[in-house]
């Protein structure tokens, strides 16, 4: 029944209670429960499957990489730390590997290492100890306030995976002032999520 | 490992976005492995890709694609063991680079390019306009004055060079654009094996690059 409930509150087409996709997770991982992921996956799969139509997927192969995320959600979810970041910022991490592997015929290997380092690990990872809900409150406010020629620029580097210099292109900017809205960006995020420390 | 120089911010946001090449993408990673501080700001970076993805828009799926998922994931055997962990290896070769180079940097197979200088090139499994490599630089040498002609990422793993933006010491990272001009002098009795990673140029080669351009064509 519990389940039942949170599949309800968590629309497909609204910013979740984030404490709602944390509990989504830890049911996932420890029920394997089919409800909990459906409502994970009709609130994370449209907006996988927009994030590979912008990065140039044809329709049918977003389709296939939004499932190829998803599966690879269910098998990792037990990898999950919430300490270390949000739900969402982990399935980004997924889609953008994914994005890597089947899109641009590269090779995420890198990342997964990194990802391998982190959970062999021995020390505590919490130089801050934000909580995911708090920490996806926090990066959507900073987003929101950021000046539409900054928010743009990191729109284009996240969703559409284009990089500083295909952005100065397309922007007509000098490649310079594309490296500095986004360093500006990231100040203000860093900003943001230290004065929660 | 606590460290003096680290990435520049607009390329650690290129790295958490995914759209730096291969070569540039094995370099960073290279250092986050050895650094604390960029992990977690990588870690950080990530969080402005949960949040692009969280109000970037939806795109419909295809009817019953949840329950075509769950046939995917019920067709699949269970978990077989987990691929070997790089993580775990030991050796003085940071993880990301164990799966190009091996374990042990003492294992390297240097190619002698220039008095002084050794290179080895590392294959890359994607058609990358940059190139991946490493050099063995000996002690005392100096390089002339130089600028770039497209970024150039320089990792050092092991020994030490000076230059005008101070010494750069095992997992230093170099994060210079086309505008920097500087001058590395290797330090010290040993010599200094880095990791480069260099944007194909437009004008004029990189500084290692040149530095090796009358023997190799490059």
């Amino acid at each position: 029944m519990q389940a039942a409930w949170r599949v309800e509150e968590i629309e497909e087409n609204s910013v979740p209670e984030t404490d709602a996709l944390v509990l989504l997770m830890s049911d996932i991982a420890g029920n394997r429960d089919r409800d909990a992921f459906k409502a994970l996956f009709m609130h994370f799969g449209p907006r996988i499957k927009a994030l590979m139509l912008k990065s140039g997927a044809r329709p049918e192969q977003a389709e296939d990489i939004v499932q190829i995320v998803m599966m690879t959600v269910w098998r990792k979810v037990h990898l999950y730390a919430p300490e270390r970041g949000s739900v969402s910022a982990w399935i980004f991490t997924i889609a953008r590997n994914a994005r890597i592997d089947r899109l641009r015929r590269g090779s995420s290997q890198a990342y997964t290492d990194i990802d391998d380092l982190e959970i062999v690990s021995e020390e505590p990872d919490g130089e801050d100890n934000l909580f995911a809900s708090q920490r996806t409150r926090k990066v959507a406010k900073a987003l929101s306030e950021l000046p539409e020629d900054q928010r743009h620029i990191i729109e284009l580097a996240f969703m559409e995976d284009i990089s500083q210099s295909e952005i100065a292109t397309r922007l007509a900017l000098p490649l310079g002032t594309v490296k500095s809205r986004m360093r500006l960006a990231y100040a203000k995020l860093k900003n943001k999520l230290e004065d929660l420390k | 490992m606590s460290l003096d120089h680290h990435l520049d911010d607009a390329t650690l946001l290129q790295y958490a976005s995914g759209n730096l090449d291969e070569a540039f993408t094995v370099v960073v990673a290279t250092h986050v492995a050895m650094c604390d501080t960029c992990r977690h700001a990588v870690r950080q970076a990530e969080e402005l890709g949960g949040g692009v993805l969280e109000d970037a828009g939806t795109a419909e799926l295809e009817v019953g694609s949840f329950e075509h998922l769950m046939l995917r994931i019920d067709d699949q055997p269970a978990d077989t063991a987990p691929a070997a962990c790089v993580a775990q290896v030991s050796g003085d070769v940071p993880a990301p680079l164990v799966r190009h180079l091996g374990p042990d940097l003492g294992a390297v197979r240097w190619r002698s390019i220039a008095p002084g200088v050794r290179k080895h090139v590392i294959k890359q499994n994607s058609a990358s306009k940059s190139s991946l490599y490493m050099l063995h630089i000996a002690p005392g040498m100096a390089v002339p004055e130089h600028g770039h002609g497209g970024s150039e990422l320089t990792l050092i793993l092991s020994g030490s060079y000076t230059d005008v933006f101070g010494t750069f010491r095992r997992g230093d990272i170099a994060d210079l654009d086309e505008h920097v001009e500087h001058q590395p002098i290797v330090d010290g009795d040993l010599p200094c094996i880095c990791l480069v990673a260099t944007e194909a140029p437009t004008r004029f080669k990189g500084f290692f690059s040149r530095l090796l351009q009358p023997l190799t064509g490059i």
